[in-house]
């Protein structure tokens, strides 16, 4: 009964076919470490944002005069509302978290390589789509913080030349920032971004499984039709639409359910730290949740210090280091480009830095340094050492990219192993 | 997949048909171009519904200023964009008094992009007897005092009239141009105006500017 009711669906819509291609039947690597968990917890994260942020429209007023006063309303008088809240302050921080560590995953194990030029590239739109989906949300509870964070963000667009004074006031909608602001950032923040976002995930995990994930060794798992014995190959049923092309060594395990419950068990330390920092921290000491922002917003008393939250900063302190306004939002757009074009600036064929030179490893680990340290500099007050400190960092920023460009081109590497290793 | 092909360069389909691949080519070009034209068309309400609403742009539209009634020496306010504007006469005396004072300040020249071009003068303004200036501190937004006659030597010695913010005790002179070791780091906005006549000013356009 319930079997032809299931032959039945599938011959409709291919419900099982979906499955076994991109899960039961989808070959992963054995070797992908805790590294690899993070794109699994920030799909979780996104539907965390989706279903908390659908609950969340239900009470809030988008208009100047009424969104401090209903995410108050949402906080103190709705039931559970305290809770959704804050699921959707921390899960916007925890986006940022679980993107950065994936990305740096991306790059140590050079998963951007080809042939995943275009799937990385889908990452860095996401990326993209995400840090404009998280500043217009910050600007919706129209607190001092949201108001000048976005008096600062926007302002940055006056810097074009010619056009830029007008781009201006019509991303505004007025000639400061003010409701018609607001109401335009929730249309995008609730409806447009998410739209986008969506569908970036999906071409993402489209782009992944025809290329196949790439792994902490950067062996190739899929080899040439008819080159493997049948020793070597899998014993695992792969869906034919994989083995039908390539010959697939021993060195797989079926993503479901083999990865996802791996992944599971870090989705439940992930929610250990999720709930601690939702229940007894959401503000996070003013970096998930900045201080002004606890007070309305007033377009006539700037707030003492300016910061965007703490997943902007790096890129902050790059435009502030900049002493030229055009300048400065060019080398932060181009701190942005700079990682998107990491497939070519990079002309290495070995993929993980576990057999590439030790120039490489030092220069991996000292941009991750550099990009905290940014991070730092730009969401704490001004001072005169900082100003210099984020110039040097600025430079081994780019430092990074112009290093690699150069010595990946004949660079002494260690050989790749044929089979997976550990 | 069928045994019919609806791709027209396969030749066992075309073979008994007229085939004009110019003409082909053309139609595609012309409704492609008609069809860009459509989505172009279309694309301008979603754009256009992005600009200041008349409401925004009633608020926010340019004011006159009729300066004829101001004394010597005295400053009137006028509220533009919600933001008051200050409108001083000074006298010569104190216009003199301007140029003497240039060590005193952050950026006497003007260098800083705080004013229209037109102002980027020692008085900041297009005749130097009238002075127009956002009267809101480059701190921290509050609005500084006008102190005259004397009463701004408490903060400045040998200076006797300018302004004083009393919230973080920021100091300008009667050119908006900021004193050192204050906390604001800016000489105050010059907004943009014109004169329509000798006795008005317009606040919100320059000359030239639509």
């Amino acid at each position: 009964m319930f079997k032809n009711l299931m032959d039945w669906i599938e011959y409709r819509l291919p419900i099982m076919r979906v499955a076994n291609m991109h899960a039961i039947q989808y070959p992963a690597p054995r070797n992908m470490n805790f590294w690899y968990v993070f794109g699994f917890l920030a799909t979780i994260v996104l539907v965390n944002q989706l279903v908390t942020g659908i609950w969340l429209t239900m009470s809030f007023e988008p208009s100047a005069e009424r969104a401090f006063a209903s995410v108050e309303y949402i906080m103190r008088d709705v039931e559970y509302g305290w809770i959704l809240r804050y699921m959707h302050s921390t899960g916007a921080s925890a986006f940022f978290i679980v993107v950065y560590l994936h990305m740096f995953r991306g790059m140590i194990y050079g998963s951007y390589q080809k042939p995943r030029e275009l799937l990385w590239l889908f990452g860095m739109f996401i990326y993209l789509a995400l840090m404009a989906e998280a500043f217009m949300g910050y600007v919706l509870p129209w607190g001092q913080m949201s108001y000048w964070g976005a008096q600062v963000i926007v302002s940055l667009f006056s810097a074009i030349p010619v056009i830029g004074p007008d781009l201006v006031i019509w991303i505004q909608g007025d000639y400061v920032i003010s409701g018609a602001t607001l109401n335009r950032f929730f249309a995008l923040h609730v409806i447009a971004l998410p739209l986008v976002i969506v569908i970036l995930v999906f071409l993402h995990i489209v782009a992944l499984h025809e290329v196949g994930s790439n792994n902490p060794d950067g062996t190739d798992v899929k080899r040439k039709k008819g080159s493997l014995t049948e020793e070597e190959k899998t014993k695992f049923k792969m869906h034919e639409y994989y083995t039908s092309k390539y010959d697939i060594v021993d060195d797989i395990v079926p993503f479901f359910p083999h990865i996802v419950l791996k992944d599971l068990v870090a989705f439940s330390l992930f929610l250990i730290a999720f709930c601690y920092v939702m229940f007894f921290n959401p503000g996070m000491g003013g970096y998930f949740l900045e201080h002004p922002n606890f007070e309305i917003a007033n377009p006539l008393k700037t707030p003492e210090h300016i910061f965007p939250v703490w997943y902007f900063t790096p890129f902050y302190a790059i435009l502030k280091a900049v002493p030229h306004k055009l300048g400065g939002v060019i080398c932060m757009f181009a701190a942005i480009v700079a990682l998107a074009l990491l497939p070519w600036i990079d002309r290495g064929r070995v993929k993980s830095w576990r057999y590439r030179c030790g120039l490489h490893r030092w220069n991996l680990i000292v941009f991750a340094g550099v990009f905290i340290f940014l991070g730092y500099l730009g969401g704490t007050p001004q001072e005169a050492w900082k100003i210099i400190a984020s110039q040097i960092l600025t430079i081994m920023y780019f430092g990074f990219f112009f290093l690699l460009w150069i010595y990946s081109k004949n660079e002494k590497t260690k050989p790749v192993p044929a089979r997976i290793t550990g | 997949m069928s045994n019919v092909s609806l791709d027209a360069n396969d030749s066992s389909v075309t073979e008994n048909q007229p085939q004009d691949n110019n003409r082909r080519r053309f139609l595609t070009v012309a409704t492609s171009v008609v069809g860009g034209v459509g989505v172009a068309g279309a694309a301008i309400p979603f754009i256009g519904s992005w600009n200041p609403s008349v409401k925004a742009r009633a608020a926010g539209a340019d004011v006159e200023a009729d300066i004829s009634k101001i004394e010597p020496g005295q400053l009137i306010r006028v509220i533009w964009r919600s933001k008051p504007v200050w409108i001083t006469r000074r006298t010569p005396e104190l216009l003199d008094s301007l140029t003497q004072i240039d060590d005193l300040l952050k950026d006497p020249n003007s260098e800083q992009d705080q004013q229209p071009e037109f102002a980027r003068n020692s008085y900041r303004s297009i005749k130097p007897e009238y002075s127009v200036l956002v009267g809101i501190c480059t701190h921290l937004g509050c609005s500084p005092q006008h102190l005259k006659d004397g009463a701004f030597e408490e903060y400045v010695e040998g200076v006797p009239e300018g302004f004083h913010c009393p919230c973080h005790g920021s100091k300008f002179d009667m050119a908006g141009r900021v004193f050192n070791n204050v906390p604001a780091p800016l000489n105050l906005v010059v907004p943009p105006y014109m004169y329509i006549d000798d006795n008005t000013i317009l606040i919100g356009s320059e000359e030239g500017a639509a």
